[in-house]
């Protein structure tokens, strides 16, 4: 059973959903058609640009092309995961913080997809560590910037709690266990949520897709259940690694908790 | 006061940051220091610098030991600071008295005037000066050589201030060392040995 390849019409016909929006906006003078226009822009030709990208990255089937495109999506993910907290770790923290817990929880599920169940032949066909590694990086990018996000802020809001522990002798990991353990609970919230509704409230992305391009139904509930499992992972991984990095950059070999070394982010600054 | 002290209890050289000092200050054992000066003048600064809370230079000793041959908790755990709006990390009174620490809370609280059913409930329900006195019996449990109370009474009334104060001579009597930031001079006259200004991040005799 082949898929149904869409046309360009298609594509425009559908389009008028988006100005349907636009004209909600306007009527309702939501001031949102501007922005709605310049977004969905913005979508189809990120799309179209990454479908060019990544037929050519299939093409040539190198481990190298292959790497790097990934490498550029973490440094992408890196980027947002530093970019969301309101409090900033000083020397570029954030984003080295948040890349490098990305990076680790994305090549470890991905990896292990890929040479467990997965088994491409190789194991690092493009056709299959992209789009893994890309759907692992959304997942992995949301649970990191919620715990980075929530460790940051509670750090300062909890800060005499923290200190007061600290002054009666705590070390500076017994002082954070309570705000470390939160903030990978938030992280997890959201990926427990998916699950408990996955198939029951949504059908999600991946086994719609697959559905849609002709998989047998009960073929795609499977690798949607390998997919959450990866995510789940992923996701705690990631959590995991960006609070303790971010807590090792908030301490120092005298164990202070040191507070300077935030700064609340500038209003609409980047990292 | 002679001028050659016996060994001392807690000793401050040259203690310094970017944002006040230097500091010198030697106390013996019993000994209470009491420091003044405006809000905003280094008071809580410095008492958060020899407590090592804050990055400083200089050396701090103990007993004659020096402050960096502890591991910082070891240290904080002997040399305790008591902040003016001290922190909470749990939303339970009793979370923060964990084991012996309890039974001591039961034996200091009424003698401070706190009624012990507070220490089953919870913090929030806690007045500012509830809080200020659980904290001090928080850090009077654990019977440290030294303590550095900013502001133990600030927000206490006379008579609270007093029963507050008759502990401390206690300690002081067991040969605890105490420097203590205080903006009432009647209690700096009660229990202070000698009297300090803070000024401009310095330290001057009063």
């Amino acid at each position: 059973m082949n898929p149904i390849l869409l046309t360009p019409v298609d594509l425009a016909i559908a389009s008028v959903l988006i100005v349907l929006d636009g004209v909600l906006s306007l009527v309702l003078r939501l001031g949102l058609h501007r922005q709605l226009a310049w977004a969905a822009l913005r979508m189809v030709v990120q799309l179209v640009l990454i479908g060019f990208i990544l037929r050519w990255v299939f093409a040539i089937a190198s481990p190298l092309v292959t790497l790097a495109v990934i490498l550029v999506m973490v440094a992408i993910a890196g980027r947002e995961v530093a970019a969301r907290p309101e409090q900033r770790l000083g020397r570029f923290g954030n984003y080295a913080v948040g890349a490098s817990a990305v990076a680790i929880a994305t090549f470890l599920t991905a990896i292990l997809a890929l040479t467990t169940a997965i088994r491409p032949q190789p194991w690092y066909d493009p056709h299959y560590a992209v789009p893994l590694a890309g759907i692992v990086l959304g997942n992995v990018l949301n649970g990191a910037s919620i715990a980075l996000d929530s460790l940051l802020g509670g750090v300062v809001r909890e800060r005499s709690a923290i200190e007061a522990q600290l002054a009666l002798g705590a070390s500076f990991r017994q002082a954070m266990r309570g705000l470390i353990r939160g903030s990978v609970r938030r992280a997890l919230l959201p990926i427990i949520n998916q699950m408990s509704a996955a198939g029951v409230v949504t059908l999600p992305g991946i086994m719609t897709g697959q559905i849609l391009a002709g998989m047998d139904p009960l073929e795609a509930a499977k690798y949607q259940i390998l997919l959450i499992f990866l995510l789940s992972g992923g996701s705690g991984l990631a959590a995991v690694a960006v609070v303790y990095l971010a807590a090792m950059r908030l301490t120092d070999e005298r164990q202070r908790l040191r507070i300077d070394r935030l700064t609340a982010k500038a209003k609409g600054s980047r990292p | 006061m002679s001028d050659a002290p016996q060994l001392s209890r807690l000793r401050v050289v040259n203690l310094r940051s970017h944002l006040a000092g230097p500091f010198d200050l030697t106390l013996a054992a019993g000994e209470c220091v009491a420091i003044a000066g405006p809000s905003g003048s280094g008071k809580s600064l410095f008492l958060r610098m020899i407590a090592d809370l804050d990055p400083n230079q200089g050396e701090v000793f103990l007993d004659e030991r020096e402050r960096r041959s502890f591991s910082p908790p070891a240290w904080r755990h002997r040399v305790i600071y008591n902040a003016a709006e001290p922190g909470w990390w749990s939303e339970s009174v009793a979370d923060h008295f964990r084991g012996e620490a309890m039974e001591f809370a039961r034996a200091m609280a009424p003698r401070l005037g706190l009624a012990l059913s507070l220490l089953d409930g919870p913090v929030v329900r806690l007045s500012t000066g509830e809080r200020q006195r659980l904290a001090l019996i928080r850090a009077l449990a654990l019977a440290s050589p030294v303590l550095l109370l900013d502001e133990p009474t600030g927000a206490l009334d006379e008579e609270s201030s007093q029963r507050v104060e008759a502990l401390l001579r206690e300690r002081l009597a067991d040969g605890t060392a105490i420097v203590m930031v205080t903006h009432s001079p009647q209690q700096a006259a009660r229990l202070g040995h000698r009297h300090l200004q803070m000024a401009a991040r310095h330290l001057v005799p009063a």
